[in-house]
C-alpha cells in the first residue's frame, strides 16, 4: 500500500496561458510563464535541493541551497524566486554549485542538534535529505561557539537557548531544531491567514515566534496546522508522530466535520491512525485543514465510546449489554409490535447528516419499504430546509451553485448569517487570500465576528442588523438595486420570468422597503445598507455565501428567496465568482438531503407524491411506497407527546442537544415505548433510549459524503469498526431482521442503487470516483464529469422566479420581561453539539459555553466579566458565565451551544420557519440577571442524566 | 419554572400558527394566487394526521384561522381514512 506520496514542486503553479519551452540540464520543458526555475525542473523530474521553498508559500529566496547557473547570466540566481524565460538554459548541477550548497549545508548543521536517530523526523526530514543530496560529509566550523542548540555552553547558561513549547495539545516546537527558513510564518499569513506567527530578532538572533513571544496556545495561532505541513525539520511537529513515529501507508478519506469536507491523507501505522493530513489534491480545500480536521480525531478512540450494543425496558433501568443478535431481535420485534398496535404510521426514523450517503440512503430505505411510511426526517431540518425551498423555488433546485475554486474569481463577497473563520474555517482561509488581494467583503450579521475586521481584512460594510430583521434587510438592498437602476436588465431579460421582474420591482420599490424605513426596525444605518447594495451590485463578481444566521428564523425561506432574488437581479449566477453558497453545516447534511431523508420527498428532490417516482422504487423494492407525506422531526414529537407516535430508531444525531424546546423533545421521546439511538457515545438523547446501538466513526467504514458545493467524495476504511460493524451494516441488520431482502456486501453496491434510481447520480460510481477523485452532482449523461457551476445557460427550473419578500416581524418579541435578544452560534474548536470535540483535546480553547453580553447591558445588570448569569426565556432557563464584549451591540446577547451543561436550547422557543418548520434559533427573547450557580433544571437534568447512563455491571456511568 | 408552561402551545395551537404563517407568506401574492399557494404548500408538506387535525378544526370553525386559511382549505386534500 505505502504512503501517498505528493510532490512539491517547491512553488505556486502558474495560472498564466501562456506556455514557455526551457531546457534544464538538457532536457527540454514547457511551462505556463511565471512558473520558477524550480517548479519547471520538478516537472522535467529534477529536483533542485532547497530548504524554504515549499509549493504551498510563494518563493522566498532565503536559504541558498536552490542556486542555479543560467547560461548568459551572471551569477548563480536562486531557482524558486526567477521565473522562467523563452530559450533559458540552465544547469543545477556544477562544480561551483556543488560547492556553494555544501557550504551553505554545513552552516546549517553547525548549528543544529546531531540527533537524527532518535528524532520524531528521522525519516521525514528536508533537512537531512539535504545534507545527503549535497554531499555533506563534514562540517569544518565544527559545533563548538555560539549556538541554539544547548541549554549551556560549557557549564554557562545559553540564552539563545530556548526550552521546547509543548502548550499547543497537538504539535511541539522546538526552537532548537529551527533552521529561520519561515516557512512556518508565511504558511500562517499566506495559507491560513492568522499572521499568528513571525521572525523575531535579526541575523543569527532570528527566531520562530508566536505572537509576541509566547507560548503556542496563548497566542492568536489557531492549530490549523499548516506552520507544522510547512516545517521542514522537527521544529514542529504532531505530537502524536513524536509518540508513535513515522505512519507506513496512508489513504485518502474526507474529513467528518463541517460541511467543507476537506480531503485528507489518513497516515497510518497498521491500524493506528498517525496523523492526518491535508490533501494536496483535495478539490474542497486544496491542501489546507483546521485544527478539527487536522488533529481532533481522538474521539474515535475515546474511552466513553460505546462498543456494544444494549437495551433496556424502561429508560429508568441501567442499562445492559447484549449480543448484537438480541439486539437486533429485539429492535425488530419491538418495531412490528408498535406498529401492530399502534398503526403503521406510528413509527419512523431520524437519518443521520454524519453519516455517509450509503448509510443515509439505508435508513430512509428501510423506513419506507420497511416501515411502510415516510416518517422520515434529518437534521436539515433544525439548519438548512430553508435553502432547499426557498432555492428550489426560485431556482428550481436547492443547490448551491458554485465549487469552492469559484472564490478566487470573486470581487465582491456578501457574507450573511455566517462566520465562515469559526464554522467553515477552511473555507476562511480562501475567502480571506482572496480579500487580501484585493476582493472587497460585505458582512450582515448581528455580531461583529472575526470576518468583519481581523488581519489584514476588514469589511467594507458591516451591517449590524437586529436578530429578526434580515428579510427587511435583504429586500432594502433589493429596493436600491432596482430604484438606482442597478440591475442586470439584459441577465433578468433573458433568464427570469421578466413579468415576475416587474412585479417584484414594484413590491421592492415601494418607500416601505427604502433603507432609510428599513433602519427604524434593523438599526442599520439606511446609508450602510446603500453603500452595500451598491457594491454588490457594481462591484464585478458578486458572490453571497450564507449561513444558519439566515435559515433559522421564522422567515428562514422568505430571506433565502430574497437572496436568490438578489443575484438574479443583479445577474451574479452562472459563471465563476459569483453565486448563492449556502455554508451547509454538517460534513453530510447535503448529501443526506440529497439521499431522500426528508419526509414528502424521495433521493433526489422527488416529491412522493408523484406515481413515476414511486414506480422507480415500487418495482425495485417490491412494495407499494406511501403516497402522503410524512411527518418531520417537530411533528413527530408533537404526535408522540399526543400518544399517535411511538417508537423512532436514530441515526447519528442527539436531538435531544440540538432541537429547540428542550422540554418538549424530552417530554415527546418520554412518550415513546421505543426509541433507538445509534451513535458512539451516550449523547442526550440516548438518556430516553431503550435500545442502544454502537455506531463506527469515519474512519471505519466505506462510503461518500457530499459537501457544501454538492461534491461527493469518497471516505475510505482505514481501519476496522471498533464495535464489530460500520453503521451501514447496522442498518442492514435491522433490515433483514424486518424481512426485508437485503444483501448489499459493500457500500459500493449501495451508491450503485443509488445512480439508478437517481437521475442526477446516474453515473455516479466509485469507480468514477476513484478516477476523478471526486465529483459534483449533478453528475449524468449531460453532465458525465459533474458540474461545478449550476445554472450557466438558464435556471434548473427554465426562467429564474422572482418572488415577493414581504417582511413579517417574528412573534418572538422583546418586551419588560424579556429585554435581550439571544442569537447562537459557534467557535473554531468545538463541533455543534460537541460530542466529537469535547472528547478531543480542542477543550483546550474551548471548556465552557459563555454569554456574550455588550459592556452597557452588563453594567445596567451588575454584572462582571466571568459572572455566573441567569439567562430565561418564555421557555425556560438556565445559567452559564458572561464575558463581556462590544462584538455584541446593546440588547443582543450570544451563546455557543456546544456542552450540555448550558442547555441552550432549554431557552429556545418553538417558533420555526413557516415554510419548513427550520426552528428560529437565532432570535429568542431572554431576561439576563446574576446567579449563583446552576438552575433548578440543570440540576434535575444532570441527575436524570448520570441516572439514565449507568449500565449494568459498571460501577460508574459512561459520562 | 410556571412560566413557560402557560406559554407552550398544544399540538392544535401549533397547526393554526403554522397555518397562518404559511397564509402570511402568501398575502404579499394576489388573491387567488396567495390562496392556491397556501392549499399546495400544505398538501405538499403536512402528513395526514397534521391534516386531519387541521380538518377537525375546520370543520368545527376554523376557530383562529385567517380567512385564506379557511378559503384554502377548499383546496386541501382530505387525508384518506387509511392514512394514519
Amino acid at each position: 500500500m505505502g504512503l501517498v506520496h505528493e510532490i512539491d514542486f517547491g512553488t505556486p503553479a502558474s495560472r498564466s496561458e501562456k506556455q514557455v519551452t526551457l531546457t534544464v540540464d538538457g532536457f527540454e520543458v514547457t511551462v505556463p510563464e511565471g512558473t520558477s526555475i524550480m517548479r519547471a525542473s520538478m516537472e522535467a523530474g529534477i529536483a533542485i535541493p532547497k530548504l524554504c521553498a515549499t509549493d504551498m508559500v510563494d518563493a522566498f529566496g532565503s536559504c541558498r541551497l536552490c542556486l542555479v547557473e543560467i547560461e548568459g547570466r551572471n551569477g548563480t540566481p536562486s531557482s524558486c524566486t526567477t521565473p522562467v524565460m523563452p530559450g533559458m538554459v540552465v544547469h543545477t548541477q556544477t562544480g561551483r554549485l556543488k560547492d556553494i550548497r555544501k557550504g551553505v549545508m554545513e552552516l546549517y548543521i553547525s548549528d543544529h542538534p546531531l540527533d537524527c536517530l532518535t528524532c520524531a523526523a528521522n525519516g521525514d526530514c528536508e533537512l537531512q535529505d539535504m545534507a545527503g543530496a549535497v554531499g555533506l560529509r563534514d562540517v569544518r566550523y565544527g559545533y563548538d561557539g555560539d549556538n541554539h542548540v544547548r541549554a549551556k555552553n560549557d557549564g554557562v547558561e545559553n540564552f539563545k537557548w530556548m526550552a521546547k513549547d509543548e502548550s499547543n495539545p497537538y504539535f511541539t516546537y522546538d526552537p532548537s531544531k529551527c533552521i529561520v527558513c519561515s516557512r512556518c510564518v508565511r504558511a500562517c499569513e499566506e495559507v491560513q491567514g492568522t499572521f499568528a506567527l513571525t521572525i523575531e530578532g535579526r541575523g543569527f538572533g532570528s527566531r520562530v515566534s508566536p505572537g509576541a513571544h509566547e507560548l503556542f496556545l496563548d497566542s492568536e495561532c489557531v492549530s490549523c496546522g499548516a506552520c507544522v505541513q510547512a516545517c521542514p525539520t522537527a521544529t514542529l511537529t504532531e505530537k502524536s508522530v513524536i509518540q508513535i513515529g513515522q505512519p507506513e501507508h496512508s489513504v485518502v478519506t474526507t474529513c467528518a466535520y463541517c460541511g467543507v469536507g476537506c480531503s485528507f491523507k489518513a497516515e497510518m501505522r497498521g491500524e493506528e491512525l498517525v496523523r492526518m493530513v491535508p490533501w494536496k489534491d483535495g478539490k474542497a480545500n486544496r491542501g489546507h485543514s483546521c485544527v478539527k480536521g487536522r488533529f481532533a480525531y481522538g474521539y474515535a478512540t475515546h474511552k466513553e465510546r460505546i462498543l456494544n450494543p444494549m437495551i433496556r425496558e424502561k429508560i429508568t433501568d441501567p442499562w445492559r449489554e447484549v449480543s448484537w443478535e438480541e439486539a437486533i431481535a429485539h429492535t425488530a420485534r419491538e418495531f412490528r409490535r408498535i406498529q401492530y398496535q399502534y398503526g403503521r404510521t406510528s413509527v419512523g426514523g431520524i437519518t443521520s447528516s454524519r453519516c455517509t450517503n450509503e448509510e443515509t440512503y439505508l435508513v430512509q430505505k428501510l423506513i419506507r419499504q420497511g416501515f411502510r411510511n415516510n416518517n422520515v426526517d434529518t437534521c436539515a431540518r433544525v439548519c438548512h430546509s430553508p435553502t432547499g425551498y426557498g432555492l428550489g423555488q426560485t431556482y428550481g433546485t436547492s443547490a448551491g451553485t458554485q465549487d469552492f475554486d469559484s472564490v478566487e474569481h470573486t470581487d465582491v463577497a456578501l457574507i450573511i448569517g455566517a462566520n465562515p473563520a469559526s464554522a467553515h474555517p477552511v473555507f476562511a482561509s480562501r475567502l480571506k487570500k482572496r480579500l487580501r488581494a484585493g476582493a472587497k467583503l460585505i458582512v450582515i450579521d448581528p455580531r461583529r465576528t472575526e470576518m468583519v475586521k481581523s488581519a489584514h481584512i476588514q469589511a467594507e460594510h458591516h451591517l449590524a442588523l437586529k436578530p429578526g430583521t434580515n428579510v427587511a434587510v435583504v429586500t432594502a438592498m433589493a429596493h436600491v438595486i432596482v430604484t438606482e437602476g442597478l440591475f442586470d436588465e439584459a441577465f433578468i431579460r433573458d433568464r427570469c420570468d421578466w413579468s415576475e421582474f416587474q412585479d417584484y420591482a414594484e413590491f421592492v420599490s415601494d418607500p416601505r422597503h427604502s433603507p432609510e424605513e428599513v433602519e427604524k426596525l434593523s438599526g442599520v444605518p439606511a446609508e450602510t445598507i446603500r453603500g452595500a447594495a451598491r457594491l454588490y451590485a457594481t462591484g464585478g463578481n458578486g458572490a453571497i455565501y450564507y449561513g444558519l444566521g439566515v435559515t433559522e428564523h421564522s422567515q428562514g425561506s422568505t430571506t433565502v428567496i430574497g437572496i436568490a432574488n438578489l443575484a438574479m437581479l443583479t445577474g451574479n449566477i452562472g459563471r465563476p465568482g459569483v453565486g448563492v453558497n449556502p455554508l451547509r453545516g454538517q460534513n453530510n447534511v447535503q448529501g443526506s438531503c440529497d439521499m431522500g431523508s426528508f419526509p414528502h420527498e424521495l433521493p433526489g428532490y422527488r416529491h412522493i407524491s408523484g406515481d413515476a417516482v414511486r414506480d422507480i422504487y415500487d418495482s425495485l423494492w417490491g412494495v407499494k411506497l406511501d403516497d402522503e407525506p410524512g411527518m418531520r422531526i417537530p411533528n413527530m414529537l408533537d404526535a408522540a407527546v399526543d400518544g399517535t407516535f411511538r417508537g423512532i430508531y436514530i441515526q447519528g444525531e442527539d436531538i435531544l442537544q440540538s432541537d429547540p424546546d428542550t422540554k418538549h423533545v424530552s417530554a415527546g421521546l418520554a412518550a415513546m415505548e421505543c426509541v433507538v439511538v445509534q451513535d458512539l457515545f451516550l449523547n442526550e438523547t440516548a438518556n430516553y433510549a431503550h435500545v442502544f446501538l454502537p455506531g463506527s466513526t469515519f474512519l471505519e467504514k466505506d462510503g461518500t459524503f457530499t459537501n457544501a458545493e454538492r461534491r461527493i467524495n469518497r471516505v475510505r476504511k482505514v481501519m476496522s469498526p471498533k464495535n464489530g460493524y460500520a453503521d451501514w451494516e447496522v442498518t442492514q441488520l435491522l433490515a433483514t431482521e424486518m424481512g426485508l431482502a437485503w444483501a448489499y456486501r459493500h457500500p459500493t453496491e449501495i451508491m450503485d442503487e443509488i445512480a439508478q434510481t437517481t437521475p442526477s447520480f446516474a453515473l455516479v460510481s466509485y469507480d468514477l470516483l476513484d478516477k476523478m477523485g471526486s465529483v459534483q452532482w449533478p453528475c449524468n449523461e449531460k453532465a458525465p464529469e459533474g458540474t461545478p457551476i449550476m445554472h450557466i445557460d438558464g435556471f434548473v427550473r427554465g426562467k429564474g422566479k422572482f418572488i415577493r419578500t414581504e417582511y413579517v416581524a417574528t412573534d418572538e418579541k422583546t418586551g419588560p420581561r424579556f429585554p435581550l435578544l439571544l442569537t447562537t452560534g459557534r467557535i473554531l474548536s468545538q463541533y455543534n453539539v460537541g460530542a466529537q470535540t469535547r472528547r478531543t483535546e480542542n477543550v483546550a480553547w474551548h471548556d465552557e459555553d459563555l454569554l456574550e453580553i455588550h459592556p452597557h447591558d452588563a453594567e445596567n445588570r451588575g454584572l462582571r466579566d466571568g459572572d455566573w448569569v441567569r439567562l430565561v426565556s418564555r421557555a425556560g432557563e438556565t445559567t452559564l458565565r458572561a464575558t463581556i464584549t462590544d462584538k455584541v451591540s446593546p440588547g443582543v446577547v450570544y451563546t455557543t451551544f456546544h456542552h450540555p451543561d448550558t442547555q441552550a436550547n432549554v431557552i429556545t422557543t418553538d417558533f420555526s420557519d413557516w415554510a419548513t418548520n427550520c426552528p428560529e434559533y437565532k432570535v429568542t427573547a431572554v431576561q439576563v440577571s446574576p446567579s449563583n450557580g446552576p438552575s433548578d433544571w440543570q440540576k434535575e437534568y444532570n441527575e436524570q442524566a448520570q441516572q439514565s447512563r449507568r449500565i449494568a455491571g459498571q460501577l460508574e456511568a459512561a459520562e | 419554572m410556571s412560566h413557560d408552561d402557560e406559554d407552550r402551545m398544544s399540538t392544535k395551537q401549533k397547526l393554526v400558527y403554522m397555518a397562518n404563517q404559511i397564509a402570511t407568506f402568501f398575502d404579499s401574492k394576489p388573491h387567488d394566487e396567495g390562496v392556491a399557494g397556501i392549499a399546495e404548500h400544505i398538501n405538499k408538506f403536512w402528513d395526514p394526521r397534521m391534516r386531519r387535525q387541521f380538518f377537525e378544526m375546520v370543520d368545527a370553525g376554523g376557530a383562529g384561522m385567517k380567512p385564506t386559511v379557511i378559503e384554502a382549505s377548499a383546496s386541501i386534500r382530505r387525508p384518506r381514512q387509511d392514512a394514519a
